[in-house]
């Protein structure tokens, strides 16, 4: 059985100066240049963010300036000299040249944002502060911002392990038993739709802590997607499959374990996927009013004292955070979904 | 290839299992509505007799054979096998669907050892699982998914995931009515063969005339909905049968009459 990941189907136009290279054409420096234009521009493009970091004086005062030019220099000798040794790092390389028109994009829009704000103040500053100010949140206030961290993953992965458990549970009860179903089927109704956030000031004065009201809230908006599609999921499964176990000699627990629930696990990873949309939503919310650690206050604070670049600090990490969660749950999903790619026939 | 498989099969297969239905019939509540679906049937099957249930198309035969699945209970009449009346479904009745439903998140061996894993035996029988798979040519296929086989390959699956249960009735429904004519004609043989050696009592539902004829010992002929039986053939010769058996050959004929299809005949 062949199993080409999709990566690596992408990597193969990709090696195409490897394979002129093997068959012994020689490539001459402009050839090798327009090869790997993109890569080429992409390196200028970061020399020309360094170059905006140094070629004026700062209307403000900030300290890493000279660092940061001196990484964006570093940044565009690395593309080069990867791009350079392409055949040596295969892959790596590979990978690079793909992401080529974005590095190149990327340096264009910081040189931008540089000359518009640090040196000319074409946005006003301080509600716009330069890419140095924000390199400067991270290296000076990093324990600040890393135990913000730290309490919002906390906080955010207790409320969606307790909502995500509890509402595949729920989902699969009402999937399966009618009179589960009937019982739970109206409360769902009546109170899901109803945005989490609705339940904070019940929840502030109802639980004994900020915590444990917070994570009741993330709990809440990750169970009810959860539920939902879990129960839309185990409905949705062909009879004929509880048909053909029965006849082998199923009993109902074999049912539910396994057939209702692995032929309901797509539908599961949905409700997974909506309820981490909407309990980040509800983490960011609680943090800014009830909870005084995370992310959330950090970007309230910061709000507060009239420092913005600690704000946009935040923000990136925060959009890091999110997205890396996301990629996180789609890489479980490929892996115990790997029977949905009906990629391969024969 | 199957001969070869046989002969390397460790486990001995179940004998087959004398069937009794008595007077069922049957019928379904759409919207209020009764529709009778099944008339006072009444035959019985041999241990190891191999019978074709033939009839136009909606009258009713699969039902009977969910009923003798114990997928459902008649509304009258009753079922028995080897005299024990039939009450739910039981591991010595398996049945082959027309599609092969197969779980497509479990691999070709998984989906053979669904019946073991069921009954909580899998830990102990898992070579039953490779000649199940062994038997049906499908060695190589073990760790590929449903959506990796061809039509043929996973109704082949499917024959395996019945036959590891070592049935004693093995229920037919229309098994290769969705195939390609050639896989058909290959897979019928496969099946007298299996037949034969194993000795299951075999109940086939077909459209087929020609493939009822080829593989069965007996071809039970209904009428249109609600189902009677209409006729109770005998088909006399042995096996392995040649298409071309004249003999055959006139008892299609006579068949097709029966369903008023021998115009063209």
């Amino acid at each position: 059985m062949s199993t080409y990941s999709a990566s690596e189907i992408a990597a193969i136009p990709q090696s195409a100066d490897e394979g002129a290279a093997l068959a012994g054409r020689p490539l001459s420096p402009p050839a090798l240049l327009l090869e790997n234009g993109p890569a080429v521009f992409a390196s200028l493009a970061w020399v020309a963010f360094g170059l905006s970091c140094l070629l004026w004086e700062d209307l403000g005062d900030w300290s890493r300036t000279h660092a940061l030019a001196v990484a964006a220099f570093v940044i565009a000798g690395g593309i080069l000299a990867v791009t350079a040794s392409g055949k040596l790092l295969g892959r790596f390389a590979a990978g690079l040249q793909a992401r080529a028109p974005w590095l190149l994009a990327l340096g264009l829009f910081l040189s931008l944002w540089e000359v518009a704000t640090a040196k000319f103040a074409w946005l006003p500053l301080p509600f716009f502060p330069p890419p140095q100010a924000i390199i400067e949140v991270y290296t000076d206030d990093l324990p600040k911002l890393l135990d913000s961290v730290f309490a919002s993953v906390k906080l955010q992965l207790g409320g969606y392990a307790i909502g995500a458990a509890v509402g595949f549970l729920t989902g699969v009860s009402i999937g399966w038993s009618r009179s589960v179903g009937y019982w739970v089927h109206p409360v769902l109704r009546f109170i899901g739709p109803l945005p989490a956030t609705a339940w904070l000031p019940f929840a502030f004065f109802t639980f004994p802590s900020s915590w444990s009201a917070s994570t009741f809230l993330i709990a809440l908006a990750t169970g009810f997607p959860v539920t939902v599609l879990t129960w839309s999921g185990v409905a949705s499964v062909s009879n004929a499959y509880y048909d053909v176990a029965r006849t082998l000699g199923a009993r109902p627990s074999f049912l539910v374990l396994k057939v209702a629930i692995p032929a309901a696990l797509p539908h599961v990873f949905v409700g997974l996927f909506m309820g981490l949309g909407s309990s980040f939503a509800v983490l960011v919310v609680a943090e800014m009013i009830g909870v005084k650690a995370g992310l959330g206050w950090y970007l309230q604070w910061a709000q507060g004292w009239a420092a913005y670049s600690n704000m946009y600090a935040a923000l990136i990490v925060m959009s890091l955070l999110c997205s890396g969660a996301i990629t996180l749950l789609f890489r479980t999903r490929d892996r115990l979904l790997v029977w949905q790619k009906g990629v391969v026939k024969w | 290839m199957v001969e070869q498989a046989l002969a390397r099969r460790v486990s001995p297969l179940a004998a087959g299992a004398a069937l009794d239905i008595e007077g069922v019939s049957h019928a379904f509540d759409i919207d209020g509505v009764v529709l009778p679906v099944l008339d006072d049937i009444s035959f019985s099957a041999g241990p190891g007799e191999f019978v074709a249930l033939l009839g136009p198309s909606g009258c009713g035969k699969s039902t009977l054979l969910r009923l003798v699945a114990g997928l459902e209970p008649p509304r009258s009449g009753g079922l028995r096998e080897d005299g024990e009346p039939i009450t739910g479904p039981f591991p010595s009745r398996v049945v082959v669907f027309q599609d092969p439903t197969l779980f497509p998140w479990r691999t070709v061996w998984d989906n053979v050892a669904l019946g073991l894993e069921a009954q909580g035996i899998l830990k102990r029988e898992r070579h039953r699982v490779d000649a199940a798979i062994d038997l049906v040519g499908l060695s190589a296929f073990r760790k590929a998914y449903p959506h990796q086989l061809s039509g043929g390959m996973a109704q082949r699956v499917a024959l395996a995931r019945a036959l590891v249960n070592d049935p004693k009735i093995l229920i037919l429904d229309e098994p290769l009515g969705k195939l390609d004519s050639l896989t058909r004609i290959t897979m019928q043989a496969e099946i007298a063969s299996l037949w034969q050696r194993s000795g299951f009592t075999t109940l086939l539902v077909t459209h087929d005339v020609e493939e009822a004829v080829f593989l069965a010992n007996r071809v039970i002929v209904f009428s249109d909905r609600p189902a009677r039986i209409k006729a109770d053939i005998a088909v006399d010769r042995p096996y392995p049968r040649h298409r071309g058996d004249p003999r055959l050959a006139a008892l299609r004929r006579h068949i097709l009459g029966l369903l008023g299809l021998d115009a063209t005949w």
